[in-house]
């Protein structure tokens, strides 16, 4: 038998029947999920399964987590506990791979952070987290012209080269700003209805298959009963401003308001509003 | 090691298939932040963190946080 450690998902707020829903859900690497509770009280739980020790010691784990298959499979389990937990109690989701030594070790960290996950909790109850993201188009980038027509404007090819550069300069810069004009109206639905903002960095590179260019990523903490409204507002946020779509993700568990913004030392986020 | 499998049978809010790159936004930059004990330390957990977004951003190479729009 492989040594265990274990794998932390996320603190809850204690509700009836949370227990048996947990105990159904299966976590990382098929491990059955458990509620570790703390000695303080009975209003704070720890959702944990055990892992194997082995795979999550600090050099195996560096490595799988350059490893982007088992990556996936990790957050897409972590992902399936907290959503599970989410749809009946407020969560405080915890970073991916948080693992301790055993479950003792984990209720010492939920008991010595007691306070701190309790008002963070009660902080983001009733909220839910919505994705943002603005994509310039790709069919707004103006493509060179043929070769004929610069012919036909009698100009040399250096000539034609750089008015057809400055001309894609020019679309360019129309692109943006009209970017701008939703990124705008997209913040106006959020000093309405939402409670915070986070700022993601703008998705690039082979995981982001999305059509365009991601110009802004971000994350709003919504309350529940304005969730439609802010949803609605938002995703005709780019209605009538060619080159510029907007999607939105969601509803998310609040993971990117976790930390309170005050005690993030998390450059990635700046949670601000 | 065995590969972890999927999650649970339940399937909460929505059953939907999210794309990853929305979920390693909020798994590798959101979530609380807490020492574990096997593991790696805050500090090591940004490193891989960078090296991560190196593999999955492969053009931007700035630290994260291109941030305060407002």
């Amino acid at each position: 038998m492989t040594e265990r450690v274990t794998y932390a998902y996320a603190v809850a707020r204690n509700v009836g029947g949370l227990e048996e829903a947990a105990a159904a859900l299966i976590g990382v690497a098929d491990a059955p999920v458990h509620l570790v509770r703390g000695t303080r009280g009975d209003e704070l739980v720890l959702a944990v399964s055990g892992v194997s020790a082995q795979d999550f010691q600090e050099d195996a784990l560096k490595d799988h987590l350059e490893n982007l298959e088992w990556l996936e499979a990790v957050a897409r389990a972590h992902h399936g506990v907290i959503e599970a937990l989410a749809a009946r109690t407020a969560v405080l989701p915890l970073r991916l791979a948080t693992v301790y030594l055993d479950d003792d070790r984990a209720r010492s960290v939920l008991e010595s952070e007691w306070n701190a996950f309790a008002d963070r909790l009660s902080h983001l109850a009733a909220h839910i987290e919505w994705g943002v993201k603005i994509y310039v188009e790709p069919s707004a980038q103006p493509s060179a012209p043929s070769p004929g027509s610069t012919a036909a404007n009698g100009l040399s090819p250096g000539r034609a080269y750089l008015r057809t550069r400055k001309a894609q300069q020019s679309v360019r810069d129309d692109v943006y700003r009209a970017a701008q004009r939703a990124a705008e109206r997209v913040e106006a639905a959020g000093r309405r209805h939402a409670a915070d903002r986070a700022r993601h960095r703008v998705q690039q590179g082979e995981l982001a298959t999305a059509p365009g260019e991601n110009v802004v990523n971000d994350a709003y903490l919504v309350p529940i009963d304005h969730a439609e409204e802010f949803r609605t507002e938002v995703s005709g946020a780019a209605d009538g401003i060619p080159g510029v779509r907007v999607e939105i993700t969601g509803p998310w568990a609040p993971y990117s308001f976790a930390m309170p913004p005050a005690a993030s030392g998390d450059a990635a986020e700046g949670a601000h509003s | 090691m065995t590969m972890p499998g999927p999650p649970s049978e339940v399937e909460p809010l929505a059953s939907r298939q999210v794309a990853l790159v929305d979920l390693l936004d909020r798994l590798l930059s959101g979530g609380v932040v807490l020492t574990g004990d096997v593991v790696l330390s805050i500090a090591d957990i940004d490193l891989v963190r960078i090296s991560l977004r190196a593999l999955i951003m492969s053009i931007r190479t700035s630290p994260p946080g291109r941030d305060s729009g407002d």
